[in-house]
């Protein structure tokens, strides 16, 4: 009749899922913690090409972004195959670009103005033409610093 | 009264589920991304006329409709282009008494091309109808004939890759002491090869 003896019990301790919602709650921290809220769907195609030599674009508020490329098929129908340029949710046209350089550029703090940077999100089938007349429309409204927005890899894999 | 003891306990059990819920949601609209690319300066418009730059400090690289690369006036594959951008940039060719004379570079001195990497431009020029992905894949050659030289200098003179110290510098997480000291180097290293590339359009 030792004090020690062993409990008989046949069947196992279940275990305890106390802790289960603290683990998904930690999870879900995290994942709230990282998410960027996309604030436009692209309407255009967007394979961008890849890169080697790149630099990262680190401050996400000091970005402004243009998208080029052939509208998506669900778009086609209207706006035709050929490349177009998307600011914010709408497709437009090379001379509305120094308008909306402007217009964003406006939104940002007084500090930021100045040290905005351009990025160009462009598909890789897309013509320079249409990159020709946005480099153009950025000169004129003084936003010069430009960031041809690219994957990593390989760049010879563009030529295929 | 002696029934207020016991609170009745809430039932946490479902507390995992809306967290899961939560959880999944959050999940999906996720997209982790850091944009990269390449870095350009446009240049500013100027209605003056440009400086005169003598022909063998230019560098002309055209890309026309189809993809193909003309080089200085021959037709070259994209393979070659790193190479035969360093050798332009490097060359060097002032002579010794000359107050352009290159002391860093390591290239034939040819008195046929550009004179020293201050003087060098590299002239790129596209068709309208040129493609972009060629277009980045040429701009990756040239940017990346500029840094291997960066590179080279950077080790001769720090012991470090000039890219690995521009990502350092670009890093959010690095102190500003290591920053300034940074800076400075970049600085001069940038000073050795200046990014002296052109781009353009020509119909």
């Amino acid at each position: 009749m030792s004090k020690f003896a062993k409990k008989k019990s046949g069947e196992l301790p279940a275990v305890s899922t106390a802790s289960l919602p603290d683990i998904v709650f930690m999870l879900l921290f995290f994942f709230m913690t990282v998410t960027v809220m996309k604030d436009s769907s692209l309407k255009v195609e967007n394979n961008l090409p890849s890169a080697s030599e790149i630099k990262k674009l680190e401050k996400k508020d000091r970005v402004i972004t243009i998208y080029v490329g052939k509208p998506t098929p669900e778009y086609a129908k209207v706006f035709g195959t050929e490349s177009k340029i998307q600011l914010n949710d709408k497709f437009a046209d090379p001379s509305d670009v120094g308008d909306f350089i402007l217009m964003e550029r406006a939104k940002k703090s007084q500090e930021l103005q100045n040290v905005l940077t351009t990025s160009l999100k462009v598909d890789k089938n897309a013509n320079m033409g249409i990159i020709s007349d946005i480099k153009e429309e950025l000169r004129k409204v003084n936003a010069l610093k430009v960031n041809y927005t690219t994957v990593t890899g390989d760049a010879f894999t563009n030529l295929q | 009264m002696a029934n207020r003891e016991e609170v009745p306990k809430v039932n946490a059990g479902s507390m995992a589920d809306i967290a899961f819920l939560l959880l999944i949601f959050f999940l999906v609209t996720t997209s982790i991304e850091t944009d990269a690319g390449l870095h350009r300066m446009l240049p500013r418009i100027n209605h003056e006329p440009p400086l005169p730059i003598s022909e063998r400090n230019i560098l002309p690289v055209s890309i026309n409709g189809d993809g193909k690369l003309l080089v200085a006036n021959e037709l070259r594959d994209l393979a070659e282009l790193r190479a035969l951008t360093i050798a332009f940039l490097d060359n060097g060719g002032a002579l010794q008494n000359d107050k352009r004379y290159c002391d860093y570079c390591r290239g034939d001195r040819n008195q046929q091309s550009s004179d020293s990497p201050l003087e060098a431009v590299v002239s790129l020029m596209s068709n309208r109808e040129t493609s972009y992905g060629v277009y980045i894949s040429v701009q990756n050659e040239l940017v990346g004939a500029f840094n291997d030289l960066r590179n080279r200098e950077a080790q001769r003179l720090y012991y470090m890759d000039y890219t690995k110290m521009e990502s350092i510098y670009l890093n959010p997480e690095t102190s500003k002491v290591v920053k300034e000291d940074l800076k400075l180097k970049i600085k001069k290293i940038q000073e050795l090869f200046p990014l002296n590339l052109s781009e353009a359009e020509r119909n």
